[in-house]
């Protein structure tokens, strides 16, 4: 600990450098991750999936096998990505997504759908969105 | 078969408790009168204090709720930042 702290003073330039590289490599990361894909930003417009309150895409009306596709392909990639986050948060899957739903919600567009505490879909408005009262603010 | 009487028995007891005019057990007159001293001794005692009432519901502590409120807190940030990261699943 002490070598580490002795080594940073001695060179500033090696940190900033370090720094510098992580940056970039967190813009590359960005820049190289996919936007979502056409099919399903269509059908998150038209209200055929929406924003569940675990996380989770939910199909407000019966969904066509294409949109089932889109949705069940989403959510697997999406339970990967909570499977990995959580067990580094040493927290569970569920609580993961729900803290995730609480900020997808409120990320939806007005004309999105997404479920509310009582389980009910909702067409997201200009208002804020009717959410889970354990979600922060 | 005879029958024997005892001799020198006690003398049968027929008076019901509470109900002679000489045996039995008995309040005097004046018990009733220091009672009610006590009960009114008692209520100017009272009469300063604060009355603390037991709840008639039992007392419900839903830990479960604040335990889940520390934890999706505490994610709120990653979670942020997980949905950042991935713009084409979210």
């Amino acid at each position: 600990m002490f070598g580490l702290t002795d080594q940073l003073q001695r060179r500033p330039a090696t940190l900033l450098a370090g720094s510098l590289a992580l940056a970039v490599m967190a813009l590359s990361a960005s820049a190289s991750a996919q936007q979502r894909d056409p099919a399903y930003a269509a059908a998150r417009a038209a209200g055929k999936v929406g924003e569940k309150t675990d996380g989770f895409l939910g199909y407000p009306t019966p969904p066509s096998a294409e949109v089932r596709k889109i949705g069940e392909d989403i959510n697997i990639k999406r339970r990967e990505v909570y499977a990995q986050k959580a067990a580094a948060q040493k927290a569970t899957i569920d609580d993961y997504g729900f803290t995730s739903g609480c900020q997808l919600i409120l990320a939806t567009a007005p004309g999105e759908k997404y479920q509310a505490p009582d389980g009910s879909w909702q067409t997201r408005t200009s208002e804020p969105p009717l959410r889970n009262n354990k979600c922060p603010a | 078969m005879k029958r024997h009487a005892l001799t020198n028995r006690a003398r049968i007891a027929n008076t019901g408790t509470m109900q002679g005019t000489r045996f039995g057990k008995r309040w005097s007159a004046w018990s009733g009168v220091s009672r009610l001293g006590v009960v009114m001794g008692s209520a100017l005692a009272l009469g300063g204090c604060i009355s603390v009432n037991a709840p008639d519901k039992p007392i419900v502590i839903e830990l479960n709720i604040n335990i889940k409120q520390e934890v999706v807190y505490r994610l709120a940030a990653d979670a942020g930042n997980t949905i950042k990261e991935n713009p084409d699943i979210f």
